[in-house]
C-alpha cells in the first residue's frame, strides 16, 4: 500500500496496560481541567454535525439537578457508514471510559449506549465488557452505571431527540429545537449525547494530552477520524486518518483509476464529482463526514445513487412534518418523471427549489439534508438525470 | 395464548412497568415470536397502563418491530447502494427461487419471510443481510444456496 495518505492509530491503538487506568487518573482531575483539556483539542462531535464537544459537555454541566444522563449514540444509520460497529467490536472499553468521564464532568450517575437493531449481534460481546466495566467502577468507588439499550430498524433515531423518544417508548419522532438536549434531553433531564467515536477521542485527550492529539488534523479539523470506504475500490473498509486532507489524496489512495464521483457523508452528505476532487477539503472547513465515504466509478448511473438515496430518505422519513414526509416522496417522482420524460428538463429546477424549501423547512436534519446530496448530484450531473 | 401471556410477564418482571421499558419489552416478544400481535399489544399497555393505542403507535413506527406473522428465520437484505451496486438483485432472485416466495412474503411453512431492509451497515462487505440477529456479508448466489439449506434444516 503507499504512503500517500497518513495513516493513525489513535482510536484502535492498543488499551492501556492496565484496565480503565486513563479513566483512573482522569477522574482525580478537576472538572475545569478537563473541559478545558477538550476545547483545547478542538474536538468536534464525530456523528457528522460537528459541534464542539466540550461546548455540549460545559452547558450540561452547567445545568442544576442531579439527575443527568450520559447517552452513546451508537444508532449508526447513514448509508456507507459502519465505523462505530469497527469502534463498538474493537475497542469498546475506550467507549465505556469516555462516557464515564463524561459522567463525572457533567455530574451524572447514569449511562445509557443506544446500539442500533442492525448490530444485536455485538450485544453478548459488549455485555461481558459492560460487566467488567461494572466490577472496576465498583472497586473503584465510581458512581456511574452503563446499559444498553436497542434500536429496532428507524433511521430516524439516530437523529438525538427521536433517540430520546424512543428511549421513553414512543415513537422516534424528533422533537422541536430548543431546548436542547443540554437543557432536557432524555426524560426532560439535562443531557449530553455523543457519537461513540467522540467518547474514544475524549478518552485519548486524556491520554496523550490536548498538545499531542492537536498535531493530528488541521486548524479546523483536529484529530484523527474512522473512515468507512465503501463503494468502487479495491480496498473498501475500515480506516483511521487524519482529518483536513484533499479529497484527491484520498481518490487517489482508494479508488479505482475510475472514480467519477464520491459522495462523502452518506446519503444526508454531499456528492462531489471529480473536476472537484482537488479543491475539495475533507474536514469542517471542507465537506464534513460522520465516516461514510461511497466511490463511484464511471460505471454507475448518477441517476440510480441518487434514486436509491431519495427511496432511503422516503421510508425512513418519519412522516412528521409534511415538508419531509411530502418532499422526499415529490422529489424521487419528479425525477422519475424527468426521466421518463414526463416533465421537463427545467422541472429539475422546481425540485432543486423543493429541495431548498425542505432545508428550511423540514424539523430535523433529516429532512433538512435531503437537499445535500439532491442539489449535489443533479447540479453535477444533470444529464444523466435527463438521458 | 397462555404462553404469550407469560412471556409478557417475564418480560414485565425484567425491564419493570415504566414507558421507558416499553422498547425492550416488544423487542423481547419480538424475539421470541417474531412478531407482536394484537393480543400481545394489549396485554403490554394493560401492564404498563397505557392504552392499546400507544403501544401500537410505538411498535409500528420500528422497521422491526414486525406486528403481522412472520417466519421463523426473517430474511432482510440490505438494498441501499452499496449492496445495490454489488449485485443485491441476483442475492434476492437466487433467495425468491429457493423459498418460491417474493420479496414481503412467508413460505407456506412458517419457516422463512423474505424482506428487503435499508442499510445494515456492511457497505464494504456488501451484498448483506441479516437472518433474525446473524448477519450474512460478501454473498454470492452460491453462498446464499449454502445458508439457507443449512437454514432449511434448522
Amino acid at each position: 500500500m503507499s504512503e500517500l495518505v497518513k495513516r493513525v492509530d489513535l482510536i484502535f491503538g492498543e488499551y492501556s496496560d492496565q484496565k480503565y487506568k486513563t479513566l483512573e487518573k482522569t477522574l482525580k482531575r478537576s472538572n475545569d481541567d478537563i473541559i478545558k483539556d477538550i476545547l483545547d483539542s478542538g474536538l468536534k462531535g464525530r456523528g457528522g454535525a460537528g459541534f464542539p464537544t466540550a461546548l455540549k459537555w460545559k452547558f450540561t454541566m452547567e445545568q442544576p439537578g442531579d439527575e443527568k444522563y450520559v447517552i452513546c449514540n451508537a444508532d449508526e444509520g447513514e448509508p456507507g457508514t459502519f465505523k462505530d460497529r469497527e469502534i463498538l467490536t474493537k475497542v469498546p472499553r475506550k467507549v465505556f471510559a469516555g462516557m464515564a468521564i463524561c459522567g463525572k464532568v457533567i455530574g451524572a450517575k447514569k449511562g445509557y449506549m443506544y446500539l442500533r437493531g442492525e448490530y444485536r449481534f455485538l450485544l453478548p460481546s459488549l455485555q461481558v465488557e459492560l460487566d467488567a466495566y461494572a466490577e472496576m467502577a465498583k472497586e473503584m468507588d465510581i458512581d456511574f452505571t452503563i446499559e444498553v439499550r436497542m434500536g429496532s430498524g428507524a433511521y430516524i433515531c439516530g437523529e438525538e431527540s427521536a433517540l430520546f423518544e424512543s428511549m421513553e417508548g414512543k415513537r422516534g419522532e424528533p422533537r422541536n429545537k430548543p431546548p436542547y438536549p443540554t437543557v432536557s434531553g432524555y426524560l426532560n433531564k439535562p443531557t449530553v449525547i455523543n457519537n461513540v467515536e467522540t467518547f474514544v477521542n475524549v478518552l485519548m485527550i486524556c491520554r496523550i494530552g490536548p498538545v499531542q492529539y492537536k498535531k493530528l488534523g488541521t486548524r479546523d479539523s483536529r484529530g484523527s477520524k474512522v473512515f468507512s470506504v465503501s463503494g468502487d475500490t479495491p480496498i473498501a473498509g475500515i480506516y483511521e486518518l487524519e482529518l483536513g486532507m484533499p479529497l484527491e489524496k484520498f481518490v487517489d489512495e482508494f479508488g479505482d483509476g475510475d472514480t467519477k464521483a464520491v459522495q462523502v457523508g452518506g446519503a444526508s452528505g454531499f456528492c462531489v464529482p471529480r473536476k472537484k476532487f482537488k479543491d475539495t477539503i475533507i474536514g469542517f472547513e471542507g465537506v464534513p463526514t460522520g465516516g461514510s465515504m461511497m466511490i463511484f466509478n464511471s460505471s454507475r448511473s448518477m441517476y440510480n445513487v441518487l434514486h436509491n438515496y431519495l427511496e432511503f430518505f422516503e421510508e425512513e422519513s418519519c412522516g412528521q412534518c409534511t415538508p419531509c414526509r411530502v418532499g422526499c416522496q415529490q422529489l424521487r417522482k419528479g425525477i422519475e418523471a424527468v426521466k421518463r420524460g414526463d416533465k421537463p428538463i427545467t422541472y429539475l429546477e422546481q425540485l432543486m427549489k423543493l429541495s431548498e424549501t425542505m432545508k428550511i423547512t423540514a424539523k430535523c436534519g433529516l429532512g433538512q439534508s435531503v437537499a445535500n446530496s439532491f442539489s449535489s448530484i443533479v447540479t453535477n450531473f444533470k444529464e444523466e438525470m435527463i438521458y | 395464548m397462555v404462553a404469550n401471556n407469560n412471556l409478557i410477564k417475564e418480560l414485565v418482571e425484567k425491564y419493570g412497568t415504566d414507558r421507558t421499558s416499553l422498547m425492550p419489552i416488544l423487542q423481547g416478544v419480538v424475539l421470541q415470536n417474531n412478531y407482536i400481535s394484537d393480543s400481545d399489544m394489549t396485554e403490554i399497555a394493560k401492564e404498563l397502563d397505557l392504552s392499546a393505542a400507544q403501544v401500537f403507535g410505538t411498535a409500528t413506527f420500528y422497521s422491526f418491530l414486525d406486528t403481522i406473522p412472520r417466519g421463523r428465520f426473517v430474511i432482510r437484505i440490505c438494498k441501499t447502494i452499496t449492496c445495490d451496486m454489488h449485485g443485491k438483485k441476483l442475492i434476492i432472485q437466487a433467495l425468491e427461487n429457493m423459498l418460491k416466495i417474493k420479496v414481503g412474503e412467508t413460505t407456506q411453512d412458517k419457516r422463512f419471510t423474505l424482506l428487503e431492509t435499508n442499510c445494515l451497515g456492511w457497505c464494504h462487505q456488501g451484498p448483506s443481510m441479516l437472518i433474525n440477529n446473524e448477519v450474512y456479508s460478501d454473498l454470492t448466489v452460491d453462498k446464499v444456496h449454502d445458508i439457507i439449506a443449512d437454514y432449511m434444516h434448522k
